[in-house]
């Protein structure tokens, strides 16, 4: 049974793990990834010294971290919102309106923040010429560029990521609400005596995934927002891997290797030792 | 949680506060939701001089008139149809065949191919090394690229297998055994049956993966032909190149016209590339909660 999917992991994951190593050599199509001769660690020097490394990096982490900072609690805060909300009906609206951006694809989801930040008939600029101010090309404008990712991408996902907190406070035991409720506890006490450390396991863990994911930014939504004005805000490592290593009149499939494997290993480092930490302080952990 | 003493003062205005910050959510997310759809539905001068607020204005259908008369977003349609449908019954396939072995606790090498699936999670070759081996498959610019690399995702299949673990028993099995039944009998004509929830629910994912998938496309397809919508959309939403009609324009008004429908048609192209997708969700959304929630057991 399971030859097909270890025949398929095998071919479509270890096998590029495997070619991963033209990152230490010079790919010459004639002479497939084995034949192709070693150049050691020049790829990596090439990189570490390229004015554009310290420019990829920090936006990579920008966006990041920013995402992680702003994004992280409001799934949590709208969690605790809906679950003590006792308008059943309105309970039910929210999370449904919340829940359905998450299934607009990034395409569509970067139309519409185009057409609302248009600097013509956009519903932002025509609100700040109606207060009186300037139409701003907000695409623009590289100081921009992180809040319009980031916010917008709380727009989107933050109803969704509330499913998996919901879950876990339908789980807490309901006596210890009543006992609660009988020792005189408020709604904001039983919040923050019952609901957090309810939910505590749960934030860890998705703690630790994200933090893990820092370094792995997603090229669709950045590459898509991005233009060759907003550029010096918006090339991060995963659009610059695409641009040296695809999309080059001449392709340097080794140094476009080079950067996604430098990548991969931060990524991988990162998980590992956030792990770590998770379990040292705390009992919960991925393994 | 309602309680079953009267409210104190305190719960009353946290209440109120919560009340207040639920529709402000609810607000800011229905909003630009209900913009797009109403200036879908609107005139080209009504949204070309931005008189679009909240309800359409001057009602009229000629954006998706332009949508639908629109060669390149059709056949995108057709393609995003084909890869959505063909992807999702391999994925399907391929998962249930990885998950359901693996929740076998009888199975003695179930811990070293469950690193070998996990690994990959966390580690990846990149994307030039797997470029390179897309193409040396000879898949590049072909409808293979669409359904064969992505037809496993490991934390999807992880899913599966938890559920498997938890709702088929060992004493079903156990029966099945005794009455001589094979294994891959048992998960055609016992697991799968009894699986009809995650099955849904990874039918929606993987269905929603494929329909939205752009990377791919965009790295793999140069025929415009195979072309999926999505591509097509970032053609006309991002980059902005639109043929409203093949004739070079006449007059300036034309011209005018023109830009504007232009404008128009892509908050009816949002919608036309989002309904499918948002259509399909509130039926299998009782399954989410369960689904999701078997995802956050840890594997």
């Amino acid at each position: 049974m399971l030859l097909v999917p270890v025949t398929y992991i095998f071919i479509f994951h270890y096998v590029p793990m495997y070619g991963a190593q033209i990152a230490f050599k010079n790919f010459l199509a004639m002479k497939g990834i084995w034949g192709s001769p070693w150049v050691g660690l020049q790829h990596f020097e090439n990189l570490f010294s390229s004015y554009q490394f310290t420019r990829i990096l920090r936006n990579t982490l920008v966006i990041s971290l920013y995402s992680l900072l702003a994004g992280f609690p409001v799934p949590i805060i709208l969690a605790l919102s809906l679950h003590n909300n006792d308008y059943v009906r309105l309970r039910k609206t929210v999370q449904m309106t919340t829940y359905a951006p998450h299934f607009i694809s990034t395409v569509v989801m970067v139309g519409i923040i185009l057409q609302f930040l248009s600097a013509k008939t956009g519903v932002a600029n025509r609100i700040i010429e109606a207060l009186g101010g300037e139409a701003i090309v907000f695409l623009a404008e590289p100081r921009y560029f992180s809040s319009i990712y980031v916010w917008t991408d709380i727009w989107q996902h933050a109803g969704w990521g509330t499913i998996i907190y919901l879950a876990a406070l339908s789980a807490i035991d309901p006596t210890l609400y009543e006992a609660a409720i009988v020792d005189g506890a408020n709604k904001v006490r039983r919040i923050l005596h019952i609901d957090l450390p309810g939910l505590a396991p749960t934030i860890v863990i998705l703690l630790i995934l994200d933090v893990g994911k820092i370094m792995s930014l997603g090229f669709e939504k950045v590459f898509l927002l991005q233009n060759t004005v907003n550029l010096e805000a918006s090339e991060i490592i995963a659009t610059y891997v695409y641009k040296v290593g695809l999309a080059g009149s001449i392709p340097r499939y080794s140094f476009g290797a080079a950067v996604g494997l430098f990548n991969a290993i931060i990524n991988f480092f990162l998980l590992i030792s956030v792990n770590q930490v998770a379990r040292r302080v705390s009992s919960t952990s991925l393994w | 949680m309602a309680s079953a003493l009267r409210p104190t003062r305190a719960d009353r205005i946290f209440d109120a506060c919560n009340l207040v910050f639920s529709v402000v959510v609810f607000g800011a997310v229905a909003y630009p939701l209900l913009y797009v759809l109403s200036s879908s539905f609107s005139s080209t001068s009504a949204v070309l001089s931005g008189k679009v607020w909240l309800l359409p204005v001057e009602p009229s259908i000629a954006g998706y008139r332009a949508v639908f008369s629109n060669g390149y977003i059709l056949t995108g349609y057709g393609n995003t149809i084909f890869y959505t449908f063909f992807g999702t019954i391999v994925n399907l396939v391929v998962t249930v065949l990885a998950a359901y072995p693996l929740s076998r606790k009888d199975f003695r090498y179930r811990g070293i191919f469950m690193f070998i699936f996990a690994f990959t999670m966390f580690f990846s070759g990149g994307l030039i090394p797997t470029y390179l081996l897309i193409n040396r498959l000879g898949m590049i610019n072909t409808r293979w690229v669409m359904i064969i690399p992505p037809a496993l995702n490991v934390f999807f299949m992880i899913m599966m297998r938890t559920y498997f673990q938890t709702n088929i028993s060992d004493e079903l099995l156990e029966a099945a055994k005794v009455d001589g039944c094979s294994d891959f009998r048992f998960l055609v004509s016992v697991v799968v049956p009894l699986s009809g929830a995650i099955i849904a629910v990874m039918t929606l994912f993987y269905a929603v993966s494929h329909w939205n998938a752009f990377f791919s496309a965009f790295i793999y397809l140069s025929t415009r032909d195979l072309y999926p919508l999505q591509l097509i959309l970032r053609e006309i939403l991002v980059l902005n190149q639109v043929d409203v009609t093949e004739m070079a324009a006449e007059s300036i008004e034309e011209l005018t016209r023109r830009q504007g429908l232009a404008d128009l048609l892509k908050f009816s192209l949002i919608i036309v590339a989002s309904v499918p997708v948002l259509m399909l969700y509130p039926f299998i959304q009782r399954y989410f909660v369960k689904g999701v929630m078997l995802g956050a057991i840890k594997g």
